[in-house]
């Protein structure tokens, strides 16, 4: 198993310690650890674990339940691909096939340079804007296939690489 | 205590407020099909939809397992609308179900099939993909195949319940969703502590414990010379098996079954018990002299040594050395009774019958073996025994009384037997620790404060003119209570015994199912008494022995004379004694060594 650590122990037990007051801080805590570390594998259940008392089987489920958690690192820019009723009849597999195609990985995969994550999203809600592809949190309206390597390029010089 | 006036299929009813329709109307006389629910509420998910009624005030059908009775509520149970849709319901799971009944371990006690056959659910109604599954057999004591998984959640909340840690737990979602350790990986690498509560309430055959009949089969036919002993909480149980009430002792009959079964010897392990009894009680004796760690904690319950080695590494001085009783008197008959018969032990083949599925593990433990021979060499469970006898073709309640074997290790006390129920090895330490310390027994012989349900029990013992005190805990999550204080140094206590399961050994993990289903001539309350009466059960047989207390056993005191000397002697140490060692809760495989920074 992956070890981790000291300083990273102790920013979790930190996060843990963050949210004692709330009810029900599962959710806040692994929230907060996603943003910070990009994932949450097993190792950082345990941490949590022992710090707040609740099964690593129990965090487990919730990591796996809901897809913002991941257990394999992410990307520094996750793609997401909105398949929704309304973008797919738009088209949108296509324009996920082609970043997937771009970027040789598969959906919920990470390129091997940690640079690009796909994600295949249900309904994100911005029906009007189909098909929509979300990156960091910006979203990117009515997108055709032949859009998508402007937008890798876009990224990759953001991060001072060769377009 | 308020009462609400319902009706049941038009009948009038007064019911406590309060109560699941499903609760209600079993009062009533009547039992609506159900999988998910159990024991008022232990696991309350409202997730099968297999017992769906109709009642007013609610909207749609009723899951009747989560809805509670209201005043004036008429119930139809039996109306055209709910029969359909508990039969969609069932029809549902059988879908997504791996139906090859007629092998699976579970078949006759399977809620799923038993419902299916009450609701009349119809073959092949939907077809389609099934969910990928796993299958763990990895460990000695569970198996766990998802693909006769439910989803219902009855694991998931008695692990939690029972021992706090929950190993197991929901992953994934949707159809991919099953029930497991945190990344499906085995028990084996999880910190399962193999109990087996698990087992005990799984409706199907999801949660299995590992058989070992066909090691058992294999010796046999090698012409090993073939011993076995039977835990004192099996007696108690494997009536079950025959369809006798819960509570009914059997002892005779399982001797005389255990001897038709070609087993050369037959013996009972509350030998075992009383021997663990002798070096435990001096151990303590020898720890409370000498300034030794205190309070000292029992080691006979695996589940518990489990818990010790993965939670509690810290306290593993605080547990006796002495070995269960079960691999104690295994090493004995590997020692002793082989010289005494001139046999070989590496042709003994030891067989424990156990209420347990944790001592599958604890017979393989590195531990547990003596110059390469091992103590034990197979665990059955009570519901393994019950399969054996009946392949063998034996009518059991037709047995005929019979008793253990005689011969060297053939007697056991009264205070052997209470080894199977949570408080009684304690009682039966306090037994033999009053005659050492005030020089004769103890008047009333029981100690009625350490007896009971009660999750934790304490007493305070006066005797030669010291203040014994003891606590009693069963349950991870009760003993940890306990444990806890040992840490904080906060502790009062001399002895604690500690037992894995809820109860003691009469609740096992490898005990027979108990439910309501498969019950129709036990009380409604079934559920909440039956460890009580497999306990009463224990506690007469205890009544009625006329050696009440361990040193009183006269093949033991002839044991110490021919054999091993003197309680933790040099030779007691070698054969009967154990040690422990800390492990990491997770044991999963080096598959990358990375460290995970920020």
């Amino acid at each position: 198993m992956a070890h981790l650590s000291g300083a990273a122990v102790k920013r979790i037990e930190e996060i843990c310690d963050q949210y004692t007051d709330e009810k029900t801080p599962l959710i806040m805590i692994l929230s907060t650890i996603q943003r910070e570390f990009g994932y949450v594998p097993l190792e950082v259940q345990e941490v949590v674990s022992r710090k707040t008392g609740i099964s690593v089987a129990e965090i487990y489920g919730v990591v796996t339940f809901y897809s913002f958690f991941s257990l394999t690192p992410k990307g520094k820019h996750v793609i997401g691909c909105c398949l929704g009723t309304a973008c797919y009849v738009k088209d949108a597999q296509k324009v996920i096939d082609r970043f997937c195609n771009d970027l040789g990985i598969e959906p919920g995969g990470t390129t091997e340079d940690r640079m690009f994550t796909i994600d295949a999203l249900r309904c994100i809600g911005a029906c009007a804007a189909a098909p929509a592809v979300t990156i960091d949190g910006k979203i990117y309206a009515r997108v055709d296939v032949s859009d998508v390597p402007k937008i890798i390029d876009e990224y990759r010089l953001m991060e001072g690489g060769a377009a | 205590m308020s009462l609400v006036n319902i009706t049941i299929e038009g009948r009038p009813y007064q019911v406590e407020e309060g109560l699941t329709i499903l609760e209600a109307a079993r009062q009533c006389g009547y039992e609506i099909p159900s999988l998910c629910t159990y024991n008022h509420g232990e696991c309350n998910q409202g997730s099968c939809r297999v017992c769906l009624v109709e009642a007013t005030g609610a909207r749609g059908l009723a899951a009747s397992c989560v809805f509670p009775v209201a005043e004036g509520m008429e119930v139809k149970i039996n109306s055209p609308k709910a029969v359909a849709a508990r039969r969609t319901s069932v029809e549902l799971l059988l879908s997504n179900h791996n139906v090859n009944c007629q092998q699976c371990g579970k078949s006759g006690k399977c809620e799923l099939q038993h419902v299916a056959r009450i609701v009349g659910a119809r073959e092949g109604m939907f077809q389609g993909a099934k969910t990928p599954t796993t299958y763990d057999d990895a460990s000695p004591s569970l198996v766990r195949d998802t693909s006769k998984c439910i989803l219902c959640g009855r694991c998931i909340a008695r692990c939690k319940n029972a021992h706090g840690n929950g190993v197991l737990g929901f992953e994934n979602r949707g159809f991919d969703a099953k029930v497991g350790p945190a990344q499906d990986i085995s028990f084996m690498e999880s910190p399962c502590l193999m109990c087996g509560q698990c087992v005990t309430v799984c409706p199907t055959g999801a949660l299995m414990p590992k058989t070992e009949i066909d090691k058992v089969d294999f010796a046999r036919a090698q012409g090993k010379f073939m011993v076995v002993q039977t835990a004192p909480a099996v007696r108690a149980a494997l009536g079950e098996e025959f369809g006798l009430p819960i509570g009914t002792p059997v002892t005779g009959k399982m001797a005389a079954a255990l001897r038709r079964l070609g087993f050369d010897r037959v013996y009972d392990t509350d030998f075992g018990a009383d021997l663990t009894i002798m070096e435990e009680a001096n151990e303590l004796l020898d720890r409370v002299k000498n300034d030794g760690v205190l309070p000292m904690i029992t080691s006979c319950s695996p589940g518990w040594v489990n818990w010790a080695e993965t939670y509690n590494a810290d306290l593993l001085p605080h547990i006796s050395s002495c070995k269960s009783p079960h691999q104690m008197q295994g090493a004995i008959i590997k020692s002793y009774f082989a010289e005494q018969n001139g046999l070989d032990p590496k042709d003994i083949f030891v067989v424990s019958i156990m209420p347990c599925t944790a001592k599958k593990f604890e017979k393989d433990r590195p531990q547990m073996e003596v110059d390469g021979i091992r103590d034990v060499d197979a665990v059955l469970t009570v519901r393994e025994l019950g399969d054996l006898i009946k392949r063998s073709g034996m009518q059991f309640n037709r047995l005929p009384e019979e008793g253990f074997d005689y011969d060297i290790m053939g007697t056991a006390t009264g205070a052997g037997v209470i080894f199977g129920v949570t408080g009684g090895v304690m009682e039966a330490a306090l037994r033999t620790a009053y005659k050492v310390l005030e020089g004769k027994e103890y008047y009333a012989v029981r100690f009625e404060a350490v007896r009971g349900m009660k999750g934790i029990k304490e007493a305070t013992v006066t005797m030669g003119g010291m203040d014994v005190r003891v606590a009693v805990a069963s349950g991870m999550t009760n003993a940890q209570v306990l444990l806890d204080q040992i840490r904080e140094g906060t502790s009062p206590y001399h002895f604690i015994e500690i037992m894995c399961c809820p109860g003691g050994c009469i609740n096992g993990g490898g005990m027979p199912i108990v439910r309501h289903a498969f019950l129709p001539n036990e009380d409604v309350d079934i559920v909440d008494t039956y460890r009580q009466k497999r306990a009463a059960a224990l506690y007469t047989e205890d009544e009625r022995n006329t050696l009440r207390q361990s040193h009183n056993n006269p093949q033991i005191v002839e044991l110490y004379e021919r054999f091993l000397e003197k309680p933790n002697s040099h030779l007691s140490h070698r054969l009967l004694h154990t040690t422990y060692a800390a492990r990491e809760p997770f044991r999963v495989a080096d598959t990358e060594d990375v460290e995970i920074d920020l």
